[in-house]
């Protein structure tokens, strides 16, 4: 599996884990599947720049970094279009953060690299 | 008359022994040390400008059947192109009758010296794979070493790792050497297909604390076991001699499989003996130590311990995050 789609699929999956995670707040319960497809189209958007990042530059350190600040990113948008007085900034960005770093190590780690050409 | 003193008698049988290179294209610049069949020479090859070896046979072992061993050590690394087997560039006979082949001249330490300042096993362990590999080429060209030992490994100046002295070398019977091997049959010039001169049958060749049982009683027909039991006295001198405490029961595990006393037990070729090594370094099991499955646990574990630390995080600041929520 090459690095995009390794962060795509690991992105996806995350995301959807994630919005499922809002079944446990009773406020929101009623919301949970615009809550779940957002969270996984933010995982897929966050998967697939980590993943392209992770082919263009092989370091882990550089790959963690910008996980987590696309994570942090994207998480920090979908809490500012949040309705109401309430954004819930460090309940939504902090575990998007984590995510985008477990994106960046993974797609790091592993994964397969581009081959180099040969002319 | 004053007799002559042992120092002055040996300078005497060095000058003596001296490799008399008129008509050839080499000079001589230094003897580089002295083995059980001969003699190595650093030499200047004056056509091509440049330091080679050379390496020739004593005047006392002028014996046919040293000098066909000699002979047949020069075919046989000739024939065996591998970075890790030093290269022969050219053989002929001196002027005083002696043989002599010439040779890619190394500089750097051999095996005991360079692992001296080589503390990290986990380095000692790369070094042991790069001796596996032209062992196994070898083996696969129907070639034993029969005489590994650290002695007989180099390490040059740029971490190039060569396995030298392949004056014990047997061909095996059917081995083939060179690239065409497999159309090819072993070199019927070569004294003997299946044991080298003056190695036949019940002789014993090779180094005590390397050699393997069967190679050292002399009997029985040698098989590329035999050569992975040094490999194995190798792999336990490295760890012997590492500074980094105990020695993992995996590895040592390794060793003891590949110094089996009961050749049957080793294993059957180099790159297996050198899979399990690798398997080591890389954190996977290895064939020769069974692990419980709670050890195997343990292993998974620590191979994959960031990726687990990232996910329980998550899982602990999503749970952290509800219950602080619900309250």
């Amino acid at each position: 599996m090459n690095k995009p789609l390794l962060g795509l699929v690991l992105g996806g999956i995350l995301g959807i884990f994630d919005g499922l995670t809002a079944w446990f707040t009773p406020a929101v319960r009623s919301q949970i599947m615009q809550i779940v497809i957002g969270s996984t189209v933010k995982g897929l958007i966050a998967g697939i720049l980590i993943g392209y990042f992770a082919r263009k530059v092989n370091s882990l350190a550089l790959g963690i970094v910008f996980g987590l600040s696309v994570g942090l990113v994207l998480a920090y948008g979908v809490a500012a279009m949040q309705p109401g007085p309430d954004h819930y900034y460090f309940e939504i960005m902090l575990p998007g953060g984590i995510v985008g770093t477990i994106i960046g190590y993974a797609t790091q780690r592993f994964g397969q690299a581009p081959q180099p050409t040969t002319r | 008359m004053r007799s002559l003193n042992d120092s002055a008698l040996a300078r005497l049988q060095e000058a003596v022994d001296a490799p008399d290179l008129e008509g050839t294209r080499y000079r001589l610049i230094a003897k580089l040390g002295q083995g059980g069949m001969g003699s190595v020479y650093q030499v200047e090859d004056r056509t091509l400008a440049r330091d080679v070896a050379l390496k020739v046979i004593n005047l006392a072992d002028g014996r046919n059947e040293v000098a066909a061993r000699l002979l047949q050590e020069a075919q046989v690394i000739a024939r065996l192109e591998h970075p890790g087997i030093i290269p022969v560039h050219d053989a002929g006979t001196l002027a005083d009758g002696r043989p002599y082949y010439t040779m890619k001249l190394v500089q750097g330490k051999s095996l005991e010296d360079y692992v001296r300042d080589l503390d990290v096993m986990s380095d000692r362990l790369r070094i042991f794979l790069r001796i596996c590999d032209p062992v196994a080429f070898a083996h696969a060209h129907g070639v034993l070493h029969r005489d590994l030992k650290p002695a007989n490994v180099m390490v040059g100046l740029f971490g190039e790792v060569l396995v030298m002295d392949w004056g014990l070398s047997k061909l095996l019977t059917g081995g083939a050497i060179g690239s065409d091997a497999a159309a090819k049959p072993a070199d019927p010039s070569l004294p003997d297909k299946c044991s080298a001169p003056g190695t036949d049958h019940g002789s014993v060749l090779g180094t005590l604390g390397y050699m393997s049982p069967e190679q050292a009683s002399g009997g029985g027909q040698l098989d590329p076991r035999a050569d992975i039991y040094s490999l194995g006295a190798i792999l336990e001198f490295l760890l012997g001699t590492a500074g980094s405490g105990r020695v993992p029961r995996a590895l040592s595990a390794i060793c003891e499989k590949a110094m089996a006393a009961e050749r049957n037990d080793r294993y059957s070729s180099v790159p297996d003996l050198a899979a399990d090594v690798a398997h080591f370094l890389d954190g996977l099991p290895v064939t020769a130590y069974p692990e419980s499955a709670f050890a195997q646990a343990w292993r998974w574990i620590t191979r994959n311990r960031t990726w687990l630390l990232l996910l329980l995080a998550y899982v602990v600041t999503r749970a952290l995050l509800i219950f602080f929520r619900s309250r």
